[in-house]
This record gives structure tokens, sequence and C-alpha cells, in this order.
């Protein structure tokens, strides 16, 4: 008996559509990567190189070109109530939003990882008393605290990263305790104590490359999140203090001209619009490129 | 006459089972109640059972995964409970050594073969990496492998493969004593076949001893010398394999017996009327049935099944635990 | 000789992935009578149990495609109806029983509704003859009291009982074919004899043809009348029970049988087949099993083998069969 006679119009017709539809899968996806990734690219390449890029100083005042309209020359963006440079203003604080950002994240996902390993790990006392710690943090008021300490340690770029640190690192202690429970109970891990790994191995080895992968993922949104903190420090005014420009305290001095020198807001606001949705969009992708049920396809 | 490495007294496992807001215990499940088996150097133990019957526990009460309620281990003469942890560290561990069941989660999918294989050196031994992945890669040649897969990950190998890295890492310190939970059921059938006879191999060239806990008896008589078949956290029968399959003595051990055999349509013979089939499902463990714990499903139960427990008795070689020898 | 009651013809379903096409199944031929039971058997990844899905028209989409081939249940081409048609086909002609029962059954829903929607979609019954229609296909099924099980939830019943739910689930319109996917693989072994000795009662009282897949050779020749033994995408031999296993043709039907320890004496070493079955990616050309046989010639790695008929009931493909 003959196999494949019938088979081969009706494989190559449905063979051609399914390519078809593959590549614009593959399109969509790719965009969904590269207009995110370039914007945050671009954005920490300005924040590395702004002393080089900025047109004019930051905190160049001209009290003749107040308030100009972006298009004057000299001022593609135009110029705030004191005459300075919003563009300029826009990259040099892209250095301030950024830094302000990463410190945070580092920091917090740094103590928030090893306390959620050691709790998750260890459990019975060690796991009660650093959850009740965190619990405590995650519902402390984040801004209440933020205000005192502007107030008692006066304004500036540590104040805001110590603000935003001190109860930041909570989130990540949920996470992270809960992949090290289902880790320790992995059959990899009980080899490892049946090989006679201590404790301490165990976690270094076996547990936290394990916790990487969702951690990498809130790590990257949580750029745009800690922007907008800053920003929102700022913008009540115990963030950054002047003359150091950061996108929030940017919004707020403009906010009294929304309706004559809008471009003061308007500007700083848009980049801080840009640059939370492309985290977002970026640690989607992430997620996404992470969980094999959808490789195949 | 070949010594005894390890032995087991009395297990007893009790897990609580706890209810409402202060956690107060309600019930035990009684996962394993009373055990007692011996394995020597150089022979193989199998444990079998249906599920429930309580054999993974004691796995993992002889690995020390889990802490018994009562009773004690003995190895190499030595009751385990009354070793401090750094001589749990130093003289058990490297001689008893764990493979799994699944190929798939018993790997860190993060590590590379040759770390995996060469975790147990790296924690027992002050040896430098190169000499490490030497013995590594001789372990792996031991187990048909060639140094190839040294660097890869565990998930680009098959199953079978993965199988043979697990049987390498449990080699690596010449354990004495290798607990091997169910190691072919989740490998194809072809593939079954290859990883029993590298088992069998290295048993013979290392003297090694195995703990093997299965439920496929058919396995069970390729690959043991004695072998103790647990029903509802005790053992009902034990004793020599070949002794058992030809002349097996408890009810339970012939029903599982017939449920594993191949059945082939004979002309002209009913083969039905041989097979036993068991009524009813194994009783939870929370509450054993009174008396022989079997006897709810045993076609031989009298009225002393449900109100005596029976004793061990012992017949020719053999251990078992029923009123049909009192 | 009784009718046939499902005939496939040369089916091919392939999987289209970012890697290529995947021919799970490439060119399978077999029938099955009413009130028999014909087995498929083979390892991981030789295509038995998306056979099984390509005859309910259940394969994973997107990726998963019928590309040839007909599937004739009763007469009609099961891949020329419509969906629709397909749907009411589907639990009412044709019935299938996957192999984890926990995934089968919704967790939410007692088991007498679930049994009730089968019944509900396909049974044109009053509202008040339902119950006792579902009572009926859990005494079928001999469920203990069903009356009262009928309103319990599937974690409050045992693995064997869920499974027996599920085969109530499947049977409770009396279709005419039942695929069974490896039912019994996560059963116990006592569990499992009694459930293999229900299907045979069950069989019997219905005349329902039944499509048993599985790996395990013991189920097989305790249930099945038939055989089919599959190797990558391909049936390598078919034949009746008895006749695979005293007298394989295949070197593939042959080295499996042999590989697998014997209860009933001790084997001394087992036959083992060298090397892994081939990936469904990369084909080798020729015959599939050639890489690992034992006796292959040169043109065995150079043509596929067509399929040699011996008897009515016994069929191979190999070069060494003439």
């Amino acid at each position: 008996m003959q196999t494949q006679m019938t088979a081969p119009k009706t494989v190559s017709k449905t063979k051609s559509k399914h390519e078809a539809s593959i590549r614009r899968r593959r399109l969509t996806q790719n965009l969904t990567l590269i207009i995110p990734a370039a914007i945050f690219i671009i954005l920490i390449l300005t924040a590395i190189f702004a002393p080089w890029l900025e047109p004019l100083p930051y905190d160049k005042t001209d009290l003749v070109a107040r308030w100009a309209p972006p298009g004057t020359p000299g001022h593609l963006l135009g110029t705030d109530a004191l005459g300075r440079d919003v563009l300029s203003r826009v990259i040099y604080g892209a250095r301030v939003s950024l830094s302000v950002s990463l410190m945070v994240i580092f920091i917090t996902a740094f103590v928030g990882t090893a306390l959620g390993i050691l709790s998750g790990y260890l459990g019975g006392n060690v796991d009660s008393v650093i959850m009740r710690i965190t619990d405590i943090a995650l519902s402390f008021p984040g801004l209440l605290l933020a205000m005192l300490l502007a107030v008692s340690l006066g304004p500036g770029f540590f104040t805001v990263v110590l603000a935003l640190s001190v109860l930041g690192w909570a989130g990540y202690t949920r996470l992270v305790r809960g992949a090290s429970l289902q880790i320790r109970n992995s059959d990899y891990v009980a080899q490892a104590r049946v090989a006679g790994a201590s404790p301490w191995r165990i976690m270094f080895v076996h547990i936290f490359p394990n916790v990487v992968n969702p951690l990498i993922i809130i790590m990257t949104m949580a750029v745009g999140m800690m922007i907008l903190a800053e920003s929102g420090m700022s913008y009540l005014g115990i963030g950054i203090p002047q003359p150091t420009p950061s996108w929030g305290s940017m919004v707020s001095d403009g906010r009294n001209y929304l309706d004559t020198a809008y471009w003061i807001s308007l500007f700083p606001g848009i980049c801080i619009a840009l640059v939370v949705l492309s985290g977002n969009f970026l640690g989607d992708w992430l997620r996404d490129k992470m969980d094999p049920r959808l490789r195949q396809l | 006459m070949p010594e005894v490495l390890l032995e087991g007294r009395d297990l007893v496992k009790h897990y609580p089972v706890t209810r409402g807001f202060l956690q107060h215990v309600v019930g035990w499940v009684r996962a394993v109640d009373g055990v007692s088996f011996k394995v020597e150097q150089g022979q193989t133990l199998s444990i079998v059972g249906e599920s429930g019957a309580g054999k993974t526990t004691i796995a993992k009460a002889i690995l020390l995964l889990e802490t018994l309620t009562s009773g004690s281990i003995i190895f190499q003469g030595k009751d385990l409970y009354k070793m401090s942890a750094s001589q749990i560290k130093s003289e058990y561990r490297p001689k008893v050594q764990y493979m799994q069941q699944n190929p798939w989660s018993s790997m860190n999918p993060r590590m590379r073969v040759k770390d995996i294989v060469g975790e147990p050196l790296v924690c027992n031994t002050k040896l430098s990496k190169t000499e490490i992945y030497k013995k590594v890669a001789d372990l792996l040649n031991s187990v048909g492998m060639g140094p190839e897969g040294m660097s890869k990950y565990p998930h680009e190998f098959s199953g079978g493969q993965r199988q043979r890295i697990a049987v390498a890492r449990a080699l690596a310190l010449n354990p004495n004593l290798v607990v091997l939970d169910e190691p072919v059921s989740a490998l194809d059938v072809s593939i079954r076949a290859q990883i029993m006879n590298l088992l069998k191999d290295l048993q013979a060239q290392h003297n090694l001893s195995y703990i093997v806990i299965a439920h496929n008896l058919a396995t069970v008589r390729y690959m043991s010398h004695t072998v103790a078949i647990m029903y509802l956290g005790q053992i009902v029968e034990f004793g020599d394999t070949e002794e058992m399959f030809e002349r097996p003595l408890h009810p339970y051990t012939r029903a599982l017996i017939s449920a594993s055999q191949l059945t082939l349509p004979e002309e002209g013979v009913d083969t039905t009327t041989k097979q036993i089939i068991l009524t009813g499902e194994m009783p939870s463990p929370l509450n054993p049935p009174p008396g022989c714990r079997f006897h709810t499903r045993c076609s031989e139960a009298r009225e002393i099944c449900s109100k005596e427990v029976p004793v061990t008795h012992i017949v020719g070689k053999q251990e078992v635990k029923c009123h049909n020898y009192d | 000789m009784s009718n046939i009651v499902l005939q496939v013809e040369d089916l091919h379903t392939s999987f289209f992935t970012r890697m290529g096409e995947v021919k799970a199944v490439d060119g399978v031929s077999f029938f099955v009578r009413e009130g028999e039971t014909f087995g498929i058997v083979g390892e991981s990844g030789c295509g038995k149990s998306v056979t099984g899905l390509s005859i309910m028209r259940l394969l994973p989409e997107p990726g998963g495609k019928v590309v040839g081939g007909k599937i004739i249940l009763e007469g009609k081409d099961l891949l020329e109806l419509s969906k629709k048609v397909m749907r009411a086909y589907r639990g009412k002609m044709v019935s299938m029983i996957l192999q984890d029962p926990m995934s089968s059954l919704n967790p939410v829903f007692p088991i007498g509704d679930q049994i009730a929607e089968s019944v509900r979609l396909h049974q044109d019954l009053p509202e008040n003859m339902v119950e006792p229609e579902v009572i009926s296909s859990l005494r079928l099924l001999r469920i203990p009291a069903p009356e009262t099980r009928l309103r319990e939830y599937p974690f409050q019943l045992s693995g064997g009982m869920r499974q027996r739910v599920v085969g109530a689930i499947a049977m409770s319109c009396r279709p005419r074919l039942l695929i069974a996917d490896e039912p019994t693989t996560a059963l116990d072994a006592t569990i499992q004899a009694q459930y293999i000795a229900l299907f045979e009662d069950i069989q019997a009282k219905t005349n329902v043809a039944i499509i048993f897949i599985t790996h395990d050779f013991g189920v097989i020749s305790r249930i099945c009348d038939r055989v089919g033994v599959m190797y990558a995408g391909k049936i390598v031999e078919t034949a009746p029970t008895r006749e695979i296993f005293k007298a394989p043709r295949h070197p593939y039907t042959s080295a499996l049988i042999h590989s697998v320890p014997r209860l009933d004496r001790k084997d001394d070493r087992l036959f083992s087949i060298e090397g892994q079955p081939p990936s469904l990616l990369n084909l080798p050309s020729g015959c599939r099993f050639s890489p690992r046989c034992s006796v292959s010639m040169d043109i065995c790695k150079e043509q596929q083998p067509p399929e040699i008929k011996l008897t009515d009931d016994h069929s191979v493909s190999c070069w060494r069969v003439k």
C-alpha cells in the first residue's frame, strides 16, 4: 500500500498559510520589543551623556527670555519661568530621575531578596519575624514617611533614595519568599541536602538563581514606578531641590502656567509617561519570553 | 554471611491533621506504622506497595529528609538519631545517596551537568575544580555517557539520559547504599531496560546495596534479592524475591501479582477465573481498619481478622503477617 | 464477524511549530469493529495520543492540524463534518477518556452535574428524566450508592473513583466508539485491574468499540483483542493480541516485548534497544526504526517499507517480511 498519496497538496496549502501567520506574529512581537527597548536605551544614553548633550547649562537663567515658547531660536522646547532652557533641563532630568530610580531598585531588590530567601528557606522563627516586619513595612504610609524624612534630613538626592528604599524592599520580600518556599520543596534541593550541602550553599546555589527570573521582570517594571514616585515627591516639594531639574519638579514648576506656558510641564510629563510605558512593555515582553509554554509557537 | 548494612526497627511516622485557627490536632495520618526491615551489603531490597502505603515516607526517613515519630535506623551498627550533625555529615551522608523518580525535577535547571554531578564532591571533599571535573568525566563514562555533555544543561537531554546523569551523581561519593525511588517508572519502556541493566552492572562492580521503592512487580523481580510488601503503613510480607514470587503467602501479595500479570488469551482456557480482583480501595491511613488492615478487601477474611492484629509468622525463609498462618 | 465501526485511512496529523513541521502522525491506517478493543501501543512521542485526539478533532490549536486522510465512523468521514456537527458527534457517537482524572473533572461542580451536562447536550430528555439517566451511568461504572454520590465533588473521591466518574461521563450517551488514552497509567495495580475488568463488562453490555492507548503490555494483554504498534508516527505492525506476543514479526515489536521484564520468571538480563526514538523534526530517511534495528539492511535506510498484509488481521511494515 502506498502512503502519502493524498497528502502533498493539502499539506503545502496549509503550510504556506501557517508560515504567513507566523511571520505576522513575529513582527508584532518584535515591535513590542524594539520600540520600548529603543526608548530605554535612549534614556540610559541620555542619562550617561547628559552634560555633553545639553545645548545650554541647565541652570543658566536668562531673564530676558522667560516663558519663551518652543521653536524660539536657541530653545527648541522653550524656556521656563526663569528663562532656563527646557530641553537642557529635560536632558539633565533624565540623569537625575534614572539615578534615583536605579539606586533605589538595587537597594530594595538586594535587601528584599536576601530577606525573602532567608525567610522562605529557614522558616520557623526567622520567617515569622521577617514576615511581621514586612507586613508593617507594607502597611506603613510611604508618603508620610517620605515627608517626615524630608523635613528632618532636609531635601536632597540621598533623602529621596532613603525615603523610597526604607519601605520599598517589602514587596520583593513577599514575592521572593513565596518562590523560595516552592524551591525549598523541590526534588533538586532534596538531592542537595542528601549530598551534604549546607543551608548557605543551598540558598546561594539553588534558590537564588531560580528566583532571579520573576525578580528581573519586577525590577524592569519598577524603573517606571520609581521614576513616578520620585516625580511625585519632587512635585510635592520634598524631592530633589532646585536648581537640579527632575522631571517631577519640572512638572510641578509649570503647574501654574498650564494655560500659558504649557511646555514647561508638558515635555517632562511626556518623558515620564514614555519611560513608564516602555518599562511596562519590556517587563511584559520579558515575562512572555520566559514562559516556556509560549515558546513553541 | 554478608553483614547487615542498614536496619530499620519499628519505624513509625504519624502526620498530624490540624484544623481551625489555633491549629489543634484532630487526627493522625498513620503513614508508617511499625515497619522493620534490613538490607545487606551488595544486595537489593525492594519496598513495594500502592500509593498511600507509606513507602516514600520510609525512603525519606532513611535519607533523613523526614524525622520519624518513633523507631530507629541503624547504619553500620550505629543509631542515626544518636549521631551528631557533624557525624551525619561526615559518616552517613557520603555513604547513602538518592536517586529519584522524576528526571525532570531532580536537577537544578540552572546548573550545568558537570556541576550537578560534582556537587556531592564539592560538599564533601577538598578537591580542586579540575580534579572534580575529572572525576565527573569518569563517572559519566561509567554510566555510558561521554564527556561532551558536561557543559550542557539538563533540559538538553532526554529522560533516559538524565536518569543516567542521576546515577552518576548518586555514585560520586562511592556510597555503600543508594535509595532509588521508582527509578524507571517515568521512562519509556525501551529505556527502562537500559537503566535497569546499568544499575545491576554497577551493583556488581561496586558491591552496592540498593533500597528500591517500586510499584511495578516485574521490575522488582528483576532487580531485587529481597522484597517487602507494604499495605497501609505496614509490611505484610517480607522475604527472598524468588521464593515470594513462586509461593506468595499473603493474600494481598497474591492479588498484586495477579493484577500485574500478562494474561494472554490462550485458546480454550478461561483466564478470568484465575485473576484475583480486589473489591473496594485502600482505606485512608487516617482511620485504618481494626485487626488486620487488609481484611476489608480480603477474600479469605474470617472473623478473627477484623478483631485481632496478626503477628509476624515465619514460614520457611519468609515473614508474613496473616491469620492464615496462626 | 461484526461490523466495522471506525475506519482510519492514511491519517496525517502535523504540528506546525517555530522549528518546522512536526509530523506526529504520518500515514496511519487501522479499523475497529463493534464490541472489539483495539490497542495502540508505543512509547512517548510515537503519536498514539495524537491519533486519538485527531479522531476526536480535539487537537490543540494553534499548531495542530490533520493534514490528510480519512476517519470514517459508521460511514461518515469525521474530517468532512462541520464544527457544529462534530460537536454533536462528540460525546454521543464517539467519546474520550484521558489519563489524569483530576484535570478531566471540573473541581467546582458536583459530579452529578458534570455527567448531566453530557446527557443534556446530546439527549432530548425532559428534565425529570435526566437524573435517572445520570444514576444509570454511575451504575454502569459500578459506583456504589449513586443517588448520594452524585452530589459529591471530585476532591471527595479517590483516584480510582474519579476515573470511574470520567468513564461515566464518557459512556453517558452510550457512544459507538470510546477512545481511552492511558486511563489506567495513574492508577494503582489493584485498582487498575478492577477498572479493566469493569470495562470488559461495559463492553459486553453496550457493544461499544474501544480504542485503548497505552504503553503497558500487561494492560494490552488483558483487554485488547487486536493491537497496533506505533513508532515515530507510523504503525509498524497490527495483529491480534496473541500473535503480537507469541509471534511478533516487526523487529521493534519483538525488541519491545523482550525488553519488558517478565513477572512469571526471573530474567538474567533484560534485552535493551540501543539509542532513542528519533526526533519528529528530523526523521531518518527510509525505515524510521532502522538506526536502532539490529537486523536492518541497506534498503531499510533508503526506502520506507510498504505495509504487507500477512493475513486479514495481521499486517507489518518491514523489508524483512515478504
